[in-house]
């Protein structure tokens, strides 16, 4: 399988008022044709910043100060404007969490389903009306000439997040960012979408990147997850892996504290203390002072380290494995 | 719906007879008008009679009645300059004065949203700052001082366009207007400009307060990335929703544009209502005055009155707020 | 990011000292530059004006220091008792210096007494209003915002035509056109505070609402009454200038400055621009430096916007 995107070592950071906010501090993921990847994260992580990263899309005060991004082999980290506004909604596109702010509330859906083929394809406004009627079928939306007509405020939040995710499939993209898309649905909404945007990527055989900070979700959805804290992968592997057999101390801590049905009525398990202050960072492993298997090691950075077919940035991945069981 | 409607007509028409008691009262206190009307060796039985003729020589309470009466026949007075209704006298000025401010709200569209929009735009650009600066002296320079300035400026030393009074008139539509022609342009130039200038600052507020709220919000993010062209996402996508909110405070400015067109018009020579009212009130035409200042109550009402019953519509909230308080 | 600087600020600041709210405010205030300035503006031209009879060359209204002589004379020109009217003279041989600050004593006392006498009046129906609660503050403020729905000039101009010219008229005129802002303000906090729990609190507690209201809501009020205060007292001074210009304001025996301005109007279009054209510098500086300090508290004062 070729790779689509090549991340690596990318360092997004905030220069704010108050200091710099390393939002993104040295990310590495490779993302194969038609894969999804999970990146997951609790917020403030830099799951979604690293995603707009990619897209090109870190307004200032923040930029991306180093690593290398390779789309299709093409290095497009600080690429110019134009050449990221030929990509954005053409070769990459993303899927918004909030469906009730992203689109336009002034503006007709089929106005913006059609503008985001004729911003990449001259072709005329009758062929780009058909084919962004034939997406909206494609994602289950019944009657899709009546809701081309509609104002997003007439639709309901689910059927939104269809239009967003028909539109970004519009241009028949290589790879799909989805900020998690399903954070503001219903559950039971929740499921279909995920299974609409599954059926899709198999389809059209595009990648995706799905950000969240649910691991069930990803769980049923992605090939491969990766695990991000304080702007770091922690933990990163096939998803089955990961899921059974977690090595990094956050993501056991992540994984016990989702209730399931065979640990009814035990306690579940909690990460102590809160996330960092991305302002000012412990020194060394920035999971450090909540991990409950640190050691004197833990004061230094950990790198990465590959073991079994993932990789990890920890210094004790056997003592965190085991202090769960 | 229909009670709240009448409600506030009830109120409008309280609000208009209040101010009527006010405005008759206090005019009618003032100075004696008689001794301006009357040459300066008339004998008594001369001043009697013109008491006698303007109606002075009653009290003031049945010079109110009368007045009460007349006014709801359509009937303010006659002049004591001009010896005409008083009413016709300022139906007669009131085209000069509406040209006036539709030019000068014309003016402050074209002027102050293009500005705020590009201030809006590149906040910390110099030519941002530049602006935001001008509109601070916009709002706080007295309107007769800057008139002064453009008489002085474009006038008398650049001799581009006349100083005083209005053009000649065209007839467009069955219209007539002094804007349909040249000469009638060359006139209303500086006296419109001078009068849209804090409706300009009012205008690049808005616009640059609007737009940067809109540039940050997620629709924008998500037009970005659909690879959509910086100038569609600035002129549909943020104008659009912009200029609806912006364009609705304007056109609710135009009643205060009339009441400051008194000052615009009597350093402009310009003869509408507004240079009626200050020579009627230097000549102590108290009917005149009386008249002007009840239809400026009136317009004012008028539009309170559609606005707040717009509003009402629009925002159920409003109705339920004026009931609980 | 306002919260995460927030916290910065607080942490940088050392724990020993401790700032008093003033202070803080004046070391916040001098901040600005462009503040600072219009600070010492704005008190060069009180200053001035109220030395007047000592730094001028002439009284401009005692006839006997006046020479019909001097009329219309441009900037630098000698007068003919001898000294040098920097800023020219006017129509009637006044030197413009001098009727400049003279000017300047009435329109700055015009200014600042009915934004004082606005600002008392306002703040004492804003405080009844929120002291009395229901009928009473709701007709108050029905009829505050009857008043605030027609602009102020044009309700200084109704003013004026009913009362009449001189300098007390124009102040009644100003005040019943101003009261209102002042109104509006203390019963916008007075709503704010009322809501919060230390007013609860302090009801529970069986605090009277009379202290409640001057204790607890006054000085709440005084923030946002002394930014409005400025921006008024600006705009005041403005009006009238405005309507003294227009004829219908102070008389020519109280020649302010925009008497001053009216009188060079005239002369304006024979290219003697000087006779107006000074006097509206000085209602100018006088008017944007208001201003400027005023937005500057506005900053300042209003925690929200605080950094």
């Amino acid at each position: 399988m070729s790779a689509v995107l090549e991340v690596s070592g990318l360092k997004t950071h905030f220069f704010t008022h108050a200091g710099v906010v390393k939002a993104v501090d040295g990310v590495d993921f490779t993302v194969s044709k038609g894969e999804i990847m999970g990146l997951v994260g609790e917020s403030g992580s830099g799951k979604s910043i690293t995603g707009f990263s990619i897209i090109g899309l870190i307004d200032p005060p923040g930029r991306i100060v180093e690593g290398s991004i390779k789309f299709n082999g093409e290095e497009i980290a600080n690429a110019k404007e134009e050449r990221l506004q030929g990509l954005r909604g053409n070769r990459i596109s993303m899927i918004f969490q909030d469906p009730m702010m992203t689109l336009n509330p002034v503006l007709r859906v089929d106005t913006q389903m059609i503008e985001a083929i004729l911003a990449h394809e001259s072709v005329s406004k009758q062929t780009a009306w058909e084919r962004s009627r034939d997406a909206l079928g494609l994602v289950g939306i019944p009657s899709p000439e009546e809701r081309l007509r509609a104002y997003p405020h007439q639709l309901s939040g689910g059927m939104r997040q269809r239009v967003a995710i028909a539109t970004a499939f519009l241009n028949k993209p290589d790879l799909i960012i989805a900020d998690e898309p399903t954070t503001a649905l219903d559950v039971t909404i929740q499921a279909q979408i995920i299974h609409e945007a599954q059926k899709l990527t198999k389809q059209t055989g595009t990648a995706m990147i799905w950000i969240t900070h649910d691991l069930a979700v990803v769980a049923g959805l992605a090939e491969r997850i990766s695990v991000m804290y304080a702007g770091r992968i922690v933990e990163q592997g096939g998803i089955d892996d990961v899921i059974d057999r977690p090595l990094h101390p956050y993501t056991v801590g992540l994984l016990g504290s989702v209730p399931t049905a065979n640990r009814r009525g035990k306690r579940l398990f909690q990460i102590e203390g809160m996330t960092p202050n991305m302002l000012d960072l412990p020194r060394g492993c920035a999971f450090g002072p909540r991990c409950h298997a640190r050691t004197d090691a833990c004061g230094e950075q950990p790198l990465i380290k590959d073991i079994d077919e993932r990789s990890l940035r920890c210094f004790n991945p056997q003592r965190a494995a085991e202090a769960v069981k | 719906m229909t009670v709240f409607i009448i409600r506030r007509l009830l109120q409008a028409l309280l609000v208009v007879f209040m101010m009527s008691v006010i405005v008759f009262f206090g005019v009618n206190i003032v100075g004696d008008p008689v001794y301006m009307l009357v040459s300066p060796d008339a004998d008594q039985a001369d001043i009697e009679a013109a008491i006698s003729r303007l109606g002075l020589d009653r009290p003031i309470w049945e010079q109110y009645g009368l007045f009460l009466k007349g006014a709801a026949q359509g009937d303010l007075g006659n002049s004591f300059i001009f010896g005409e209704p008083a009413l016709k006298l300022i139906l007669h000025h009131m085209p000069a004065t509406m040209e006036l401010a539709f030019s000068a709200l014309f003016l402050a569209i074209v002027i102050g949203i293009p500005l705020g929009l590009y201030a809006g735009l590149y906040p910390d650009g110099r030519l941002s700052k530049g602006i935001m600066a001008a509109s601070i002296f916009g709002f706080s320079l007295p309107t007769f001082w800057v008139g002064l300035m453009l008489i002085m400026l474009f006038a008398v030393e650049l001799q581009w366009v006349p100083a005083t009074g209005r053009g000649d008139l065209g007839s467009f539509l069955g219209i007539q207007s002094s804007l349909f022609t040249l000469d009638g342009l060359s006139h209303i130039f500086l006296p419109a400009l001078n009068l849209a200038l804090l409706k300009i600052s009012l205008a690049i507020r808005l616009t640059r307060a609007g737009v940067r709220e809109a540039m940050g919000l997620d629709y924008v993010k998500y037009a970005r990335a659909k690879g959509l062209s910086t100038r569609r996402i600035i002129f549909v996508h943020v104008m659009k929703n912009i200029l609806i909110p912006v364009v609705t405070v304007m056109g609710l400015e135009f009643g205060s544009l009339i009441g400051f067109s008194v000052v615009t018009e009597t350093i402009f020579a310009w003869p509408g209502m507004g240079k009626l009212l200050i020579d009627a009130i230097l000549q102590l035409d108290r009917p005149v005055v009386v008249a002007y200042l009840m239809i400026i109550v009136l317009f004012f009402v008028l539009i309170n009155l559609i606005v707040d019953i717009l509003y009402s519509i629009l925002d159920p909230r409003v109705r339920l707020q004026d009931q609980g308080a | 990011m306002s919260d995460v600087t927030a916290e910065s600020t607080l942490a940088a600041d050392p724990p020993t000292k401790v700032e008093t709210p003033f202070q803080r405010f004046r070391a916040e205030f001098f901040e600005s530059k462009i503040a600072t300035v219009a600070l010492g503006v704005f008190l060069i031209i009180v200053l001035l004006a109220v030395l007047a009879p000592w730094i001028t060359p002439q009284n401009p209204y005692d006839l006997a220091q006046v020479s019909v002589m001097d009329g219309r004379l441009p900037p630098g020109s000698e007068a003919f008792d001898g000294y040098t009217m920097w800023l020219g003279s006017d129509g009637s041989g006044r030197d413009l210096y001098s009727a400049i600050l003279y000017g300047l004593r009435i329109s700055l006392t015009v200014g600042l007494a009915s934004g004082v006498i606005a600002l008392l009046i306002g703040m004492a129906i804003g405080l009844v209003a929120a002291y009395a609660g229901g009928r009473i503050e709701a007709i108050i403020m029905r009829i505050v915002d009857l008043q605030l729905s027609f602009p102020a000039s044009l309700v200084a101009l109704m003013m004026v035509a009913a009362l009449g010219k001189g300098v007390d008229k124009i102040i009644l005129a100003l005040v019943i056109a101003q009261w209102a802002y002042y109104a509006r303000t203390v019963r916008a906090t007075a709503l704010v505070e009322r809501g919060k729990e230390y007013v609860e609190a302090a009801q529970c507690l069986g605090i009277s609402r009379f202290r409640i209201v001057f204790r607890h809501i006054l000085p709440n009020c005084m923030a946002p009454l002394i930014v409005v205060g400025t921006v008024q007292t600006a705009s005041a001074i403005s009006l009238e200038a405005t309507l003294s210009f227009l004829g219908v304001g102070l008389p020519q025996t109280e020649p302010s400055i925009g008497v001053l301005i009216a009188n060079g109007f005239e002369y304006m279009l024979s290219g003697r621009y000087w006779i107006s054209v000074f006097p509206g510098l000085a209602l100018l500086l006088t008017v944007v430096s208001i201003n400027l300090v005023g937005d500057h508290l506005r900053d300042v004062l209003n925690p929200r916007l605080k950094k």
